[in-house]
């Protein structure tokens, strides 16, 4: 199971300090996702692939990740368009597409793959557990912070699990259809899975007893800001800040 | 289940993060650094077994199981689904940072109601008590899901009424399939490790 699609690489984003990942999106992903009519959304868009450009990211494996967010956005448009009042538009049969229902159809589209796309040029990325220690530096609980290590950790080692109990239940001819004996099966596939998880969790936290574990995870690598984090983070901060003004303002 | 980004209102969004940021606050109190490997590997387990797709009639469903979690869990459902839903945000990009407290809420809340009901029943010796416990517990996981889902949209604008109907109907098939499969799952572990049942104390 390959998590990291995105992470490998060396381009500018690649390199920033997470911590200034966190501090210079946030901000941007915030105020887009509150933007209202669909024109501001557009040039964030924009943005948002220009980052994409520079962080040099597979276009094949970016378009499946789109392809998989916009689905929900699809039953949007299904939907909204004729649930809005206003002005109308479009009429099949009984329903009537109003046109403020269009633009907020529209709008939301911009906006998600704006945000989307500034997601995965900017943490995307980073590898999550370096993520992970900015979230410390960033003041984030430790407890939640371990949390996030551990059950990041033994997702890849529990999804093997998974793909021996599925062969498993291959060998002997299982077929899933949609009767008592599937779901029957699927429920103790499910019980096994939580049940080689206590296992392991009871090992580790044996192995943490071992190394006298206190509650603070000592780590090596230590992060430092470079002149491209400085100009990355005022870069970001000045582009929500336009953003932001002319999309609030300028209704 | 969960709501894309650029989607929800200012007020529902913050909402979201305020309610959720008091969930996670119980749930970390009742977490103890010692009970930290065993939230964090279950719900690694959760999220594995979330891949699992559910033929449904002609059509197909996901396991979401957070009633189960729920069970397990009790208040650690909510630190143990943020968990899930960020590295979802951060990964696939399912649902995002600014919506992470509003469906953390959505699918955490229902866990917690699960727990909070039915895990008396579950720590019952009679079986078909605890299978009963299950069953309630999926269904509400779901069901509690679902409607806190079509509640965000709807307190967003009025013009998602269709789309909530629709939401809250595709949904009633999914939860009858989770209440059997949490019923038989409780069952299980039962049998084969009842501690696991007393984690969420």
């Amino acid at each position: 199971m390959h998590l990291e699609e995105f992470a490998e690489g060396t381009s500018f984003f690649h390199r920033l300090d997470p911590r200034v990942k966190f501090i210079s999106l946030m901000p941007y992903v915030i105020v887009v996702a509150l933007m209202q009519n669909p024109v501001y959304p557009a040039i964030a868009l924009l943005f948002s692939f220009l980052m994409i450009a520079v962080a040099r990211i597979n276009t094949k494996k970016l378009l499946n990740r789109l392809a998989a967010v916009n689905i929900f956005i699809l039953l949007l448009w299904v939907f909204l368009p004729f649930g809005f009042p206003g002005e109308a538009v479009l009429r099949m049969g009984p329903l009537t597409a109003s046109r403020e229902g269009i633009i907020f159809a529209l709008s939301v589209t911009l906006k998600a793959n704006a945000i989307v796309l500034a997601t995965i040029a900017i943490l995307g990325t980073s590898e999550v557990f370096s993520l992970a220690h900015a979230l410390v530096h960033l003041k984030v609980p430790n407890k939640l912070v371990y949390l996030f290590f551990f059950f990041y950790r033994y997702i890849s080692v529990l999804h093997e699990e998974y793909t021996t109990l599925r062969r498993a239940i291959s060998v002997r001819a299982f077929r899933a259809k949609s009767d008592l004996h599937t779901y029957k099966t699927y429920a103790y596939l499910v019980g096994m899975l939580i049940v080689r998880s206590y296992d392991h969790s009871q090992r580790i936290y044996n192995a943490m007893l071992c190394r006298g574990f206190t509650g603070r995870f000592p780590i090596i690598t230590h992060f430092h800001m470079h002149t491209r984090d400085y100009l990355f983070l005022i870069l970001m901060t000045v582009t929500t800040l336009i953003l932001g003004i002319l999309a609030y303002n300028g209704r | 289940m969960h709501i894309s980004e650029g989607v929800l209102s200012a007020p529902v969004l913050i909402a979201g993060a305020v309610l959720s940021a008091a969930g996670i606050g119980i749930g970390l109190k009742k977490m103890s650094y010692d009970k930290i490997p065993q939230v964090a590997v279950l719900s690694s387990a959760f999220f594995v077994a979330s891949l699992i797709h559910v033929p449904v009639g002609p059509s197909a469903a996901h396991l979401v199981l957070n009633g189960l979690l729920g069970i397990l869990l009790g208040w650690m459902a909510f630190p143990s689904i943020l968990v899930a839903l960020s590295l979802q945000a951060l990964l696939f990009q399912f649902g995002g940072f600014t919506s992470l407290g509003v469906n953390t809420v959505i699918m955490a809340t229902p866990a917690v109601i699960a727990y909070m009901l039915f895990s008396p029943l579950t720590r019952r010796t009679n079986a078909s008590v605890v299978a009963l416990g299950g069953f309630l517990a999926g269904i509400t996981g779901i069901a509690g899901g679902a409607l806190l889902i079509a509640l965000a949209l709807v307190a967003t604008g009025e013009g998602f009424i269709n789309v909530a109907k629709v939401i809250a109907i595709t949904h009633l098939p999914i939860m009858v399939i989770e209440g059997i499969i949490a019923a038989f799952c409780v069952t299980f572990l039962k049998k084969v490790k009842p501690e696991i049942l007393e984690v969420g104390k």
